[in-house]
């Protein structure tokens, strides 16, 4: 077997020789390539993800962890992190997406978390394609089965369709949990003497090489790498959570590591090397699901539903006692060392010794980077073509579009109300979830703007993480973290590099100025198949805490009588708008730059109207601009509105221009003179009234809401 | 009143149960693994929660009516003591033989997870006694089997012997019946109890709204008072 098998490169290869002070084996070179592969040592995107920063006031785990760990206060944590499994989804997209759940459900579990709430965002190729279609039932189906059988609800998520993400779906699951700070896990307290314990599923050859497989392109072999697809068993996991977070309770795991990526390997060399120890690891003592399976085999499968913990030897014996209790198999399958040296035995046969270090202190790779050449064209709008003729009509195509319309065909397959504790859930703007035997909330946003990225990675990412942020404040949330998925194409491409570069400095650029510390996160690259590569994807999820639940402000809560207000400029950019993709057939023109001070007014000013019950409805400005937003708001309030606005630019512009600090509010009129004081330092204006069953706009538009509904909820015609 | 609520590998909403009863009834709530043989001697209501036991890989709840515990159960519920089954509880129960009929796969072969309105169809058992004939009420279903099937010989004598307690229905107007069923079941048929009324399987979720701020809405805790409250009164059937 060649270095090039294993994907690596000559000098990387080289490098390997030099740190061994020899070739290394046939086995050696197996695991040693694994974990140098992108999917596992995220060597093109480390040196960027370095400037995200990391340190906040409610930080208790940052980057580095199976997930990261905020505090939520009253004795409580929060574990949450995003993880991709687009590979897998694009080729098998029933268990490519289940085991995608059922993966960053384990991470959670490897903080000691209960697992308490799931989201998901999904981006499909062209939505009246059968391919698409057959791809998004798949998904779906298996995000469902795997969820809504393991009990952890899915109260949110993400839906996006273009043509960019044909034969390339994107599936980033988002998990998170509540911890009680005493009962956190870790990955990093392994020590001398204690022994590795392997939990759950018997290892077969399903998965094999999962990693390298994720750290390509999709071509037509990808057919063929139906083997290296995972198989989930959601009650095998449901087990697993349970055995775990029973043996924490007890205080009987020193440390753990969920399985995922290069399975044993990644997990039994993670722990050693964070804890800064060696482990030796018995080949023969590992539980097999197949016969004649081979070392590196064994190594590198990703069978699904394994922990690995690291047990003290005297606790072994409870440690068996609660496996059999929950009908898991368990066996010890090696030691922990000081001598900071990863071995392989197979029987009293030394298959492999190396450092623990080459495994975990793996290479960076810096890529060329070029500004793409046709930026110029893809920043080039033309505001002639994007007149609107008929407001009402256009207002409704963007209301009853794959990207605007309900999402409840999708939603409604999800177990959103399980574990008692979703506050608010699907479509709803921000989800909000109680914080165990508090009167706390954890509030959640989950945002990306792929048209905006592809148009400017920069601006468009700034956007991206504003707009996830300006839900929180909205809400009346105090901003605790961020944890990120990077999906983009190949990095060896040097416009893409820009791209990716560019992306994440946004999102850095945007987290340090609001002060949005990044926790954990995922990088997925390589997602290209043949006929194109998708756009910049950055996801973002953002958690917020309201310390009480019931001074949080939701959107969808107008009342008959209220006064409609915007905050914020009047009109944003119709760059790479939802109107504009529409109207041209492809995203053109740059979004709005960011405007910190702004931001952070709102930030105040919003979290103020929350807190003092001004308002009783609130939501910010997103795609489709504010005719839309307010329709969804009147859709969900089951109320008409009557607005008065006058364009400052265009109509098209006032109706659904995107970008920008803004959002609207409904205010009882008996508490419109407190509101106009809060926010008299910001731009403010009373723009209408709620009531009747129209939607109005002034000399503009007039739908029935009657109408607005069935459009969105994809009756109409 | 005292409850116990059985915990099967793969329930996922027997904490959830739980806390509505607990919180709902100030009273005590006795986890027992199905590992169990039985019950604690002052059990009076037993609960089969929500969820996937032992995966549902087989038939939904086929697995769980030979579990250990069911022994107990089945005893627990000729002694005329209270038994409730919800969702994955209630095919477990006709899969033990202890209520008639089958829920088979919703009509749209999807899971479906959303707020349900249920008629009150009869109110002479341990589980309804506080409502009225023709009240609406609010649980939310989550499931993909249930799709609630008797061959039509059987389902007429369950009509005639009045044991069907829910039935799906329009909230605006009160219809209620097999058009307003999300899942396909034969006449809107969402719970029944057997003769003796101290036998209950519904498909919908009275725990997931029980508590109003949260998304599954508000009323189930009535459910648990009516049930206290006939228990109070006539104790055991």
């Amino acid at each position: 077997m060649g270095f090039r098998e294993v994907g690596l490169s000559e000098s990387e290869y080289k490098r390997i020789i030099e740190i061994l002070g020899r070739e290394p084996n046939g086995l050696e070179l197996e695991l040693i390539g694994v974990m140098w592969s992108e999917h596992c040592s995220y060597k093109s995107t480390r040196p960027l993800l370095k400037t995200y920063p990391s340190k906040g006031k409610y930080v208790l785990q940052g980057q580095g962890e199976n997930a990261g760990v905020v505090d939520m206060g009253e004795g409580w944590g929060f574990a949450f992190k995003v993880e991709s499994h687009n590979h897998p989804s694009a080729v098998a997209p029933f268990q490519g997406a289940a085991t995608g759940v059922g993966g960053i459900i384990r991470d959670i579990i490897a903080m000691g978390a209960r697992p308490s709430v799931s989201m998901d965002g999904l981006f499909f190729g062209d939505p009246d394609s059968i391919k698409t279609q057959n791809l998004a039932k798949g998904i779906v189906e298996g995000i469902g089965a795997y969820g809504n059988a393991v009990g952890v609800p899915i109260v949110g998520g993400k839906t996006f369709y273009s043509p960019s993400y044909n034969g390339n779906p994107l599936v980033n699951a988002f998990s998170a949990g509540f911890v009680r700070l005493d009962k956190m896990a870790s990955s990093q307290t392994a020590k001398a003497g204690d022994l590795a314990v392997l939990l759950g599923s018997k290892t077969g050859r399903d998965g094999i090489a999962g990693a390298s497989f994720a750290s390509r392109e999709l071509d037509e072999d990808s057919r063929a790498s139906k083997p290296q697809i995972q198989i989930g068993d959601p009650f095998e996991e449901k087990l697993l959570i349970e055995c775990c977070l029973d043996l924490l309770e007890q205080k009987l795991i020193a440390s753990m590591q969920d399985m995922g990526a290069a399975g044993i390997l990644s997990s039994s060399s993670e722990i050693a090397h964070k804890s800064g120890c060696g482990i030796d690891i018995q080949v023969k003592q590992i539980p097999l699901r197949e016969k004649d399976m081979l070392p590196w085999e064994i190594f590198l499968s990703e069978s699904q539903e394994r922990m690995l913990l690291i047990v003290e030897k005297e606790k072994l014996d409870p440690v068996f006692a609660m496996a059999k209790h929950y009908d898991l198999d368990c066996a010890v399958v090696g030691t922990i060392t000081d001598n900071h040296r990863y071995k392989v035995y197979n029987g009293d046969v030394l298959e492999a010794d190396i450092p623990v270090s080459i495994l975990g202190d793996t290479p960076e790779v810096f890529w060329p980077s070029e500004v793409p050449s046709d930026m110029p064209q893809r920043q080039n709008i033309k505001l002639s073509t994007l007149t609107t003729n008929d407001p009402a009509n256009d207002l409704l195509a963007l209301i009853g579009c794959a990207n605007g319309r309900s999402k409840h065909e999708i939603w409604d397959q999800y177990d959103s109300m399980v574990q008692l504790h979703t506050i608010a859930g699907n479509g709803e703007p921000v989800a909000a979830v109680e914080v165990p035997d508090t009167h706390r909330a954890c509030l959640l946003t989950m945002e990306a703007e792929p048209c905006k990225c592809w148009t400017d990675p920069y601006t468009g990412a700034c956007e991206t993480m504003a707009l996830s942020l300006r839900g929180l404040w909205l809400s009346g949330a105090d901003t605790l973290g961020m944890t990120n998925c990077l999906n983009f194409a190949s990095p060896e491409v040097p416009e893409k590099f820009y791209e990716l570069q560019q992306s994440i400095r946004g999102l850095a650029d945007t987290c340090r100025e609001l002060d949005c510390p990044v926790v954990s996160g995922n990088v997925s690259l390589y997602n290209e198949t043949a006929s194109g590569r998708i756009y910049p994807t950055p996801l973002v999820v953002t958690a917020g805490l309201a310390v009480n639940r019931d001074d949080i402000l939701f959107a969808g809560r107008t009342q008959k009588d209220d006064l409609i207000y915007l905050v914020g400029k009047i009109e944003g950019s119709m760059g790479a708008s939802r109107y504009q993709s529409m109207k041209d057939g492809v995203p053109l023109g740059k979004t709005v730059e960011p405007d910190y001070k702004a931001e952070k007014d709102f930030r105040e000013l919003a979290r103020k109207t929350a807190h003092s019950h001004l308002a009783s409805s609130g939501r910010v400005v997103a795609g489709g601009g504010i005719a839309v937003t307010l329709a969804s708001e009147a859709i969900a309030s089951n109320i008409g509105m009557d607005i008065t606005l006058a364009p400052e630019s265009t109509v098209e512009s006032l109706l659904f221009s995107e970008g920008g600090t803004r959002a609207v509010y409904s205010v009882p009129q008996d508490k419109a003179a407190e509101f106009e004081k809060l926010w008299s330092g910001f731009p403010c204006r009373k723009i209408g009234k709620a009531g009747g069953d129209m939607y109005k706009w002034n000399n503009i538009l007039e739908v029935r809401l009657a109408q607005l509904k069935k459009t969105f909820l994809g009756e109409a015609k | 009143m005292k409850t116990a609520v059985v915990v099967f590998p793969g329930s996922n909403c027997d904490r959830d149960v739980q806390r509505a009863v607990t919180e709902t009834l100030q009273t005590q709530v006795d986890m027992v693994w199905h590992e169990n043989t039985k019950f604690a001697d002052d059990t009076d209501l037993v609960i089969l929660p929500g969820g996937f036991s032992y995966g549902d890989y087989l038939r939904s709840g086929a697995m769980a009516a030979r579990s250990p515990i069911m022994d107990a159960v089945k005893k627990h519920a000729a002694e005329g003591k209270l038994l409730l089954g919800i969702c994955n509880g209630f095919q477990t129960l006709t899969e033990a033989h202890l209520l008639p009929g089958a829920l088979i796969a919703n009509t749209s072969l999807t899971f479906i997870c959303k707020r349900s309105y249920l008629r009150v169809e009869q109110t002479d058992n341990m589980f309804t006694s506080s409502f009225k004939v023709g009240d609406i009420v609010q649980y939310p279903i989550a499931h993909h089997e249930g799709l609630f099937f008797l061959p039509p010989d059987e389902l007429k004598e369950l009509e005639d012997a009045k044991q069907v307690v829910f039935r799906y229905a329009d909230p605006q107007t009160g219809d209620a019946g097999a058009k307003y069923a999300p899942n396909g079941a034969l006449n809107g048929i969402a719970g029944i109890c057997n003769e003796r009324g101290n036998i209950l399987g519904l498909m919908p979720h009275p725990e997931r709204s029980t508590f109003g701020h949260l998304n599954g809405g508000s009323g189930g805790d009535k459910f648990w008072k009516s049930i206290e409250k006939a228990f109070n009164e006539r104790g055991a059937l």
